[in-house]
């Protein structure tokens, strides 16, 4: 029917491809999906053999066959699962280089099968290739396999393990189909599918209760975010009739008024979608509770790629956005609020998954600044060094886990193997570990040269320059500043907890701490470098030249903003012609070298000030230190009550609502009316039946009488 | 394949032998030992399954807007004909019943185990009904069929039920029975008027279609024929005799009422309220209820579904909000609303279908749908869990499923009319997570803490057989409906057209009643696509050229193929 040439290939459709010709697209997307299908049979061969070990008596997490080797559908996912993301990630970067040679100015579509053509409406199973896209791609496949590779170790003792990888490999098609689709709905498909895998690898030891509900939590929340999706979309269409992203984009600036109230509604629907995606206020309440999942699919669903998506959202839409300023400034403030409040409650957290799952909402909101003030460029640029630091850190937190669990379970020790407190002093044991969770956190806390650094001040540095629009970019730039600071706080604090001071596992479990296996330390190697020559694939020109640069002499580029350049030039125009260009200076004085050096130094200073502080300070463990009780660091620890607040006005109500109306719209007001006329009806009946004597007189008289009736009636 | 159907003459015989072989079966079926009756009936119906698959390639998506039409004559005085013809739209529901028939009776082979031939020729007599109502081009016929269908759900609830089976199997006898007599009634008058109209009885759809009436005849019987196909859908407020119904029923019942009984109330008001009375169901207080009360059976049905403690009550709730989809599809009278909630039609039948059938299998297991009673299921059964978290992503609508693709289409078709409502109608997507996932969560997953659930067996490779086709199906309709869409969209914009020009006077439909009748004519003739030409005039003209050649025939004729110029 469809020869995998021609999925490999697809049909080229429209627009210039510049010169660009694209190396199998479509088996780029094949290759984790293929992955996907031969791990899932892999994982129900392996299941069903548990199953009946559980039938038969026993408790299923044996993975061992009797000759005590490890069968083949746990020694195969080690190839498959890596393997389909090593070969995509290849095929990628093939792409990318090819790209890389060409002036491209439109996306290069390929088109696979009218996917619903109803009459009006047209959709076709359609991808697309551009600059953005070919990014998020390579992050996609390039962090991804790092992180599959590093989850062979992590998991391999897991007796899930194959269906690890079956969800794993879908995720991964799942989010390529995100990116590369050519429509919205082709987006949307990628975009409830990483939901959906995002729910089952969240719920993936779902024999846990907790675990299984912030699985069921993270898919509800994110369907809020998806109903946005949907309502833009139809917005879109009764507009534009279309729901590619070529046609609308094109006819935006013609068919929409600029800051009118469609594209205003499109773009706040879409926002609404981005939110509860990338777990930004009021929906971000799901991504703390998705720690509950294995912590490689932290590092690479809930920090690296998934929750990027809804900056890809507005990245991809710039057009809209830069069309409707109002939704522009809400996407920054929304970032500007989720990145303080987040890294407040970051402050008081012992879960060390806990305090990386609060930076990433908080990082995610540095972000959503930065599109939302229409540095798109700078926002995609954070995301992808935030891809690198954020993965390596949970990456480097699973290994520590990982070395804990095992301590803590060679002496039965019932302690929590996340919580900072046990810890301590793991520098000794995991020196690898150690050395480059310490880059990641120099990273992320915007220290030169590491990545985060110019990501950051870059996002920093236009959200401050955008005052120049608005004066709300000013609050909003005072605000991203304290962000800036509480990140360096507590990462600082995070590493010196975990890593440095006494150790306080105890002596025995002490002995059972050690580094991680090769196939977990070369990803956390590789992500170290890429956390530290990260950034210097952006940086702007008075940068380069000044002593951040090396004076010029350091191999760095302006590279991604020129990158991008094609993708963002529509969304640049309407702005330079509506707002203007960017001040150039800070709000409070200064250009851009300046507040960098301001930037660095305030971080530096942070960091130093607060391990110093940490590392002078006793800390029990867990059980001995016990909750906060009072004042504001009860309140951090538990994360502002949301939760709780969430609980009272919107669960709660919601089921008192649905009780009410099962127990008495449907049981006594419907049903009660249903059996009321039952019962009269059967009363008729009996009356009716009075009359059926069985006497003939009777019926003779009563036909008689009717005769008359109705003889009257046509008299009269 | 095509060209062996035409040399058998598959398009003449085809619905004739769809609507009674099915009673042949019963004679089959009622004559073989009690234990063999499941698997005659089994093979019985599958056998017409891939009979039914023959009208994929026989009916012409280019063709003519009916096809494998016939007539004859029933009952001469009052004008009853034993007419045939299906559209793209009777075409995929006949698909649909062919198809769930033998996979509910598979389904059941353990289920029903008392008076075993009786049951299946009660099954097999419902086929005849369903087919026969998705078939017919003759209102009284239509109106027979459609009751025939009571009769042996009533049976099956009543006698193969659960505890409380005799008042929900009275309660659904009461309920859609009240419901049809007001459509006899409405029946009978619009027959009467057409009558008058016309000069000759009939009750073929040709004749009746663009029967002139004021708009309160119109409206009273939009009435009477809604609520029977209201309390079918079933929509709310008449949706309480379902939940009742569909947990008593045995399951292959249970199945059958919700991938096909349902759909015949959606189907009633598409192939017939929308047509007769276009004034009635395009007057904007008239569309203004049916969309609220579709909208409102959506989020009402999805919270009600929400506190079950009873999985099966909980999933047949669930079909009252996808119902409510495919009301606000149709009313919307959008192409796209129309389309999508006819998909969610197709995608409901065979996601409900497989939820009922897990709930059965589980049922058989552990003899309770508490959904309290379960928990941990996947570690037992690895195959079930997947079968059940594959179907419930189908049922709540995620991307890649035949879920989506109807809701999609649906909700998209409603926006282009009505925002508002659909902008109500879109949060029936966060609440059908809200309703789903719970359940799937306390079956499935959660501590396996219970003795008897850790000896639970995975799905036997019957239950396979029956669970992968509906699997199967989900993924493939999902991912491409384009030759299901393009199948149906035809028979769609007809609707759309008749109703628009019937709601704007219906001028053409005055002309469209011929002074020769259409009955008294032979039975058209399929044309093939060579001499229909290509543009939908041509077409037009050249089906004209081919039956009779008078003006006001060519206009009936344009009616019914649905000019799409």
């Amino acid at each position: 029917m469809i020869s995998l040439g021609f999925i490999a290939e697809g049909v080229a459709q429209g627009g210039a491809s510049g010169g660009y010709d694209p190396l199998l697209p479509g088996l780029i997307l094949l290759l984790p999906l293929l992955g996907f299908a031969a791990n899932g049979v892999l994982a129900l061969m392996a299941g069903s053999r548990a199953a009946d070990r559980i039938r038969g008596g026993g408790d299923g997490a044996a993975i061992a066959g009797p000759d005590g080797k490890k069968p083949f559908t746990h020694t195969l996912p080690t190839w498959i699962g890596p393997g389909v993301l090593l070969g995509a990630f290849i095929l990628v970067a093939i792409n990318f280089f090819r790209m890389l040679g060409v002036e491209l100015t439109e996306p290069v579509i390929r088109s696979y099968w009218s996917w619903m053509p109803t009459g009006t409406l047209s959709v076709d199973a359609a991808i697309q290739l551009d600059q953005l896209s070919m990014i998020m791609m390579m992050v996609i496949t390039g962090v991804g396999f790092l992180i599959h590779m590093f989850s062979v170790g992590y998991m391999k003792e897991d007796p899930g393990y194959p269906r690890y990888f079956a969800y794993l490999n879908l995720f991964v098609f799942f989010m390529l189909v995100l990116v590369m689709g050519a429509n919205f709905p082709v987006m949307f498909v990628g975009w409830e599918g990483v939901g959906l895998c995002s729910y089952l690898l969240i719920g993936f030891w779902f024999q846990d209760r907790e675990k299984a509900d912030a699985g069921k939590k993270a898919f509800i929340v994110n369907r809020v975010g998806d109903f946005g999706l949907l309502m833009a979309m139809f917005i879109l269409f009764a507009t534009f009739g279309t729901l590619d992203y070529g046609a609308i984009f094109q006819q935006a600036p013609e068919l929409f008024v600029y800051g009118g109230a469609a594209v205003t509604a499109v773009t706040l629907f879409l926002l609404l979608g981005a939110v509860g995606k990338s777990a930004q206020i009021p929906l971000y309440v799901w991504l703390p509770d998705a720690m509950a999942g294995p912590t490689p699919v932290s590092a690479l669903i809930h920090a690296a790629t998934m929750v990027t998506a809804g900056v890809y959202l507005v990245a991809r839409s710039s057009v809209l956005f830069a069309m409707a300023p109002a939704s522009a400034a809400a996407v920054a403030t929304i970032g500007a609020l989720t990145a303080l409040f987040a890294a407040t409650i970051a402050l008081k957290q012992y879960d060390i998954k806990k305090v990386l799952a609060y930076s990433t909402v908080s990082q995610l909101g540095f972000m959503f600044m930065g599109v939302g003030v229409g540095a798109y460029a700078a926002g995609v640029f954070h995301l992808m060094t935030h891809a690198f630091f954020k993965a390596l850190l949970f990456l480097g937190a699973g290994a520590v886990i990982h070395s804990m669990h095992h301590a803590l379970h060679s002496t039965h020790k019932d302690w929590d193997a996340q919580d900072m407190r046990n810890m301590g002093g793991l520098k000794r044991f995991m020196p690898a570990t150690w050395i480059t969770m310490w880059i990641a956190t120099l990273a992320i806390a915007g220290i030169w040269p590491f990545a985060g650094f110019f990501s950051k001040d870059e996002i920093i540095w236009y959200v401050g320059t955008a005052g120049a629009f608005s004066g709300l970019y000013v609050v909003l730039w005072g605000m991203a500043l304290a962000a800036a600071v509480l990140t360096a706080f507590y990462m600082t604090r995070m590493m010196v907890m975990t890593f440095h001071g006494p150790n306080r596992t105890g002596e025995d479990e002490a002995k059972h701490l050690h580094e991680a296996p090769l196939n977990m330390t070369i990803p956390l190697g590789v992500l170290a470098v890429l956390s530290v020559f990260g950034g210097w694939i952006n940086v702007p020109g008075s940068v380069r030249e000044s002593f951040f640069g090396g004076f010029g002499l350091l191999p760095m580029s302006a590279w991604l903003d020129s990158w991008l350049a094609p993708v963002t030039a529509g969304a640049d125009a309407i702005r330079m012609a509506e707002l203007g260009a960017y001040a150039d200076v800070s709000p409070v004085g200064g250009g851009h070298v300046v507040w960098g050096a301001i930037a660095t130094t305030m971080a530096l200073v942070v960091v130093i000030l607060t391990a110093r502080h940490f590392l002078a300070r006793e800390v029990q463990p867990a059980h001995i230190d016990g909750e906060p009780e009072s004042g504001i660091g009860k309140v951090l620890y538990n994360k502002w009550y949301v939760d709780e607040f969430y609980d009272r006005i919107i669960v709660r109500p919601i089921l008192a609502t649905s009780r009410f109306c099962w127990r008495v719209i449907d049981r006594v007001v419907i049903d009660g009316t249903v059996n009321a006329v039952g019962a009269v009806s059967k009363g008729v009946g009996w009356f009716g039946s009075l009359f059926q004597t069985g006497q003939i007189n009777t019926y003779a008289f009563i036909i008689a009488l009717s005769a008359l009736v109705v003889l009257g009636a046509f008299i009269f | 394949m095509t060209g062996f159907l035409d040399a058998v003459g598959f398009g003449e015989w085809i619905l004739h032998a769809l609507i009674w072989l099915p009673l042949v079966g019963i004679g089959a079926v009622l004559l073989a030992p009690e234990e063999r009756a499941k698997e005659i009936a089994f093979g019985w119906t599958t056998g017409l399954f891939v009979l039914s698959l023959g009208l994929w390639w026989s009916f012409d998506p280019a063709g003519p807007l009916f096809q494998h039409m016939s007539s004859t004559e029933w009952i001469g005085a009052f004008g009853i004909s034993y007419a045939l013809g299906i559209d793209g739209i009777s075409l995929f529901m006949i698909l649909l019943t062919t198809f769930t028939m033998p996979i509910a009776i598979l389904g059941a082979f353990k289920y029903v185990k008392e008076r075993q031939r009786a049951f299946y020729a009660l099954m097999l007599l419902l086929q005849t009904g369903i087919v026969g109502v998705f078939a017919t081009m003759d209102l009284f016929l239509f109106y027979v069929f459609f009751e025939l269908t009571l009769v042996p759900m009533y049976f099956i609830v009543g006698i193969w039920g659960g505890e409380r089976r005799i008042y929900a199997a009275v309660k659904f006898f009461l309920y859609t029975a009240l419901g049809s007599l007001l459509m006899l009634v409405g029946i009978l008058y619009l027959y009467w008027q057409a009558q008058l109209n016309l000069g000759y009885p009939s009750f073929h759809f040709f004749d009746l279609l663009g029967t002139p009436l004021t708009l309160t005849e119109q409206l009273w019987l939009f009435v009477a024929f809604g609520l029977a196909f209201a309390i079918k859908v079933p929509l709310f407020p008449f949706h309480t005799w379902l939940p009742d119904a569909h947990v008593e029923a045995p399951t292959p019942g249970s199945v059958v009422l919700a991938a096909v009984l349902l759909k015949l109330g959606a189907y009633g008001f598409l192939r017939f309220v929308l047509p007769l009375f276009p004034e009635a169901s395009a007057h904007p207080t008239v569309v203004m209820i049916m969309l609220t009360l579709g909208v409102i059976g959506i989020i009402y049905a999805a919270w009600v579904a929400a506190v079950q403690p009873d999985a099966k009550k909980l999933v047949a709730y669930t079909s009252v909000a996808h119902m409510g989809f495919v009301l606000i599809g149709i009313f919307a009278l959008t192409t796209n609303g129309l389309q999508g909630g006819l998909i969610v039609m197709i995608s409901h039948g065979i996601s409900t279908g497989a939820l009922f059938l897990i709930l059965g299998m589980l049922y058989e297991r552990r003899h309770t749908r508490e959904i309290e009673e379960f928990g941990g299921i996947a570690k037992v059964a690895p195959l079930l869990a997947t079968a059940l978290v594959i179907t419930a992503m189908a049922s709540i609508g995620v991307p890649g499923t035949s879920g989506f693709v109807g809701e999609f289409l649906a909700l998209l078709g409603t926006f282009e009319r009505y925002p508002v409502l659909a902008f109500l109608a879109a949060t029936g997507v966060i609440f059908a997570a809200y309703y789903m996932l719970p359940m799937v969560q306390k079956i499935l997953f959660n501590p396996l803490d219970r003795e008897e659930n850790r000896a639970m067996k995975d799905l036997s490779g019957r239950e396979i057989a029956v669970l992968s086709p509906l699997v199967g199906l989900m993924l493939l309709i999902g991912v491409f409906p384009g030759p299901i869409l393009d199948r149906m969209e035809p028979g769609v914009q007809a609707i759309i057209e008749w109703v628009d020009e019937g709601a704007a006077g219906g001028a053409l439909m005055e002309e469209a009643k011929g002074p020769a009748g259409v009955r008294e004519a032979p039975p058209p003739a399929v044309p093939t696509t060579a001499e229909l030409g290509t543009s939908a005039m041509d077409r037009i003209e050249a089906t004209a050229e081919l039956i009779h050649g008078s003006a006001a025939q060519r206009e009936w004729i344009r009616v019914a193929i649905g000019d799409q110029d």
